[in-house]
């Protein structure tokens, strides 16, 4: 244990993801040591996030404003709804750029034991969405574990009322890999995946 | 297939132990402790990358030191190939094939074995946990894409389980229960498939086995003990049939489960049920046929992964034999029978702590194990 100041600023840095009481105490060295103007930086930066930035108000990506930089874009289409747990994911399919379509963030999947069910999701935002807008086909692009899943499948029973076209990402080989080097269960997983090409 | 070396390094009580094996029967004789099965566990260890005995790796590396290594070269098919996994404390584990680094996963299943020891009792008298492991790992021998559908359908069920928790006492309000039904129905069905597959493979081998080691003339026969009635919907041949069983049962018990808060379908409840004569072998066998029992099953699967068709058929692919420290628990009918069903295959290696307990009919070299240190005797 430290004293006071320091071993609270270790104990505020020990919650944050990812770092456990060691990476804590590293840090809260290295930022006694770094030059005040860094320091002042830092917090500042901090600050800033917290009061610029927001999720936007349609879609629950991150925005500078009421809406998210996609959500603006007049260029995009309507037709076509990406359904993402986090907004991690959108930033990792814009760097496709091959979808032109929207998004909607769900924050998150269906995970009991973390405590998370349907209603904690932006499931009703969703429905809303559809309802309003031009949509045409909702991609359900949840992650390809349980969770991801189990979250698909529900939203795919929800929204098979509405006569949308709806559509799961297919999962897979990696590409540009060799067939020797997959595992048995992602190969397997491609097997039971595969399509008629004539 | 044949392990013709096997080299440990800092691994267990071994500071650093080479053996050259001899084709066909190895036998390593030691005093209780000497770290005989040390050995077999190395050997083990190098095939699935596993140990029998715990759960974790470090354990592996002998006390004091960071990381350990297992090295065997596996005679296979006219080639020779070098394996060799090491084990790093804190670190992750890193493997050579022919001295070219690998990755670990890549020399897994190089080479195989069967193993036989005294834990194995409890497949026979323990609980359903190591009958349904003991199962899983045939499947999944048979066919290694279930491994992913065993690691979901387990996360399912603890999902599910959660969730029924949350629930208890909670009226009617469902709370998408459906979904994690439909995943439940989905996977188990696969594991219900594969397992009832490989049940009805294994019965006339096990039969086989039986017959060959006990001498009274009584049977020893296997089935799957499922907690859904789903062999009717198996045979029905029906692509969804034993989905729709699964999903019946969850229907049926689900006021049940919701009051308990617990997942009470689904195969993680079932059992393979061993019978000798007219009745089950858990509870009611004695000691001698519990052994026998135990035997058949390993000497069983054996016989059916070597089987043509199998997937180690063909004389390079059938996997080393090791029984660990059976003899001693056997009298000796049942020793001489084993010896003989031993003798038919191309390696076995076999360990005891009394020279006496190992059939003389056996044969081949014999190594003492005494110190850390393995010499040949003779």
């Amino acid at each position: 244990m430290y004293d006071g100041a320091v071993q609270d600023l270790i104990d505020e840095l020990g919650h944050l993801p990812g770092i456990g009481p060691k990476s804590a105490q590293r840090i809260a060295f290295h930022l006694l040591s770094t030059d005040p103007s860094d320091v002042r930086r830092l917090v500042e930066t901090i600050q800033t996030v917290k009061e610029k930035v927001r999720f936007c108000e349609v879609c629950g990506n991150v925005a500078e404003g009421e809406r998210c930089r996609v959500c603006l874009d007049p260029r995009r289409s309507d037709e076509v709804l990406c359904v993402v747990e986090e907004a991690k994911d959108v930033v990792a399919i814009e760097r496709t750029r091959e979808f032109r379509g929207r998004y909607h963030v769900l924050g998150g999947a269906i995970d009991p034991m973390a405590g998370i069910g349907p209603d904690d999701l932006r499931i009703k935002d969703l429905i809303a969405r559809l309802g309003n807008e031009a949509v045409r086909e909702v991609i359900l692009a949840t992650d390809p574990n349980i969770e991801g899943e189990a979250t698909a499948t529900y939203l795919a029973r929800i929204l098979a009322p509405l006569g949308l076209r709806v559509t799961r990402l297919a999962s897979g080989l990696p590409v540009g890999g060799d067939l020797e080097y997959a595992d048995e269960v992602t190969l397997g997983r491609a097997f039971e995946g595969r399509r008629v090409v004539t | 297939m044949r392990l013709s070396r096997i080299q440990l390094t800092d691994f267990r009580s071994y500071s650093d132990l080479r053996i050259d094996l001899p084709p066909g029967m190895t036998t390593l004789l030691g005093a209780n402790g000497a770290g005989k099965t040390n050995i077999v566990e190395a050997i083990r260890y190098l095939g699935t990358l596993s140990s029998h005995r715990v759960s974790t790796d470090a354990s592996l590396v002998r006390a004091g030191e960071s990381r350990g290594s297992v090295m065997g070269i596996v005679e296979k098919a006219g080639r020779s190939l070098a394996i060799e996994i090491t084990i790093v404390i804190g670190g992750s584990n890193s493997a050579r094939l022919n001295r070219a680094p690998v990755r670990p996963r890549e020399i897994a299943g190089i080479l195989r074995t069967v193993v036989f020891s005294p834990e194995d009792i409890d497949l026979v008298k323990g609980e359903p946990g190591g009958r349904r492991r003991f199962l899983d790992d045939l499947c999944v021998t048979l066919s290694p894409v279930l491994a992913g559908d065993l690691a979901d359908y387990e996360r399912v069920v603890r999902q599910r389980g959660a969730l029924l928790k949350a629930l208890r006492g909670k009226g009617s309000e469902t709370s998408a229960l459906e979904i994690w039904d439909e995943k439940l129905a989905t996977l188990g069905a696969r594991i219900l498939r594969a397992r009832i597959e490989a049940i009805r493979a294994l019965v006339p081998y096990v039969s086989a086995a039986y017959a060959d080691i006990d001498h009274t003339g009584t049977a020893c026969s296997l089935r799957y003990g499922s907690s859904v009635e789903v062999e009717a919907a198996f045979d029905s041949g029906q692509a969804r049939g034993i989905e729709e069983a699964l999903l019946e049962a969850l229907a049926r018990e689900g006021p049940r489960e919701r009051e308990r808060g617990v997942c009470l379908v689904g195969p993680h409840r079932d059992d393979v049920v061993l019978s000798i004569g007219d009745l089950p072998a858990r509870g009611y066998a004695s000691h001698g046929e519990s052994w026998s029992a135990a035997l058949a099953l390993r000497l069983g699967t054996y016989s059916l992964l070597t089987a043509t068709g199998g997937p180690d058929s063909g004389k390079d692919g059938e996997p080393v034999l090791i029984l660990d420290d059976v003899f001693a628990e056997l009298d000796g009918h049942r020793r001489a029978a084993l010896a003989e069903r031993a003798s038919t295959a191309q390696q076995v290696v076999v360990t005891a702590a009394v020279k006496a307990d190992v059939p003389a009919a056996l044969g081949g070299s014999v190594f003492m194990v005494d110190g850390g240190k393995v010499t040949i005797d003779g």
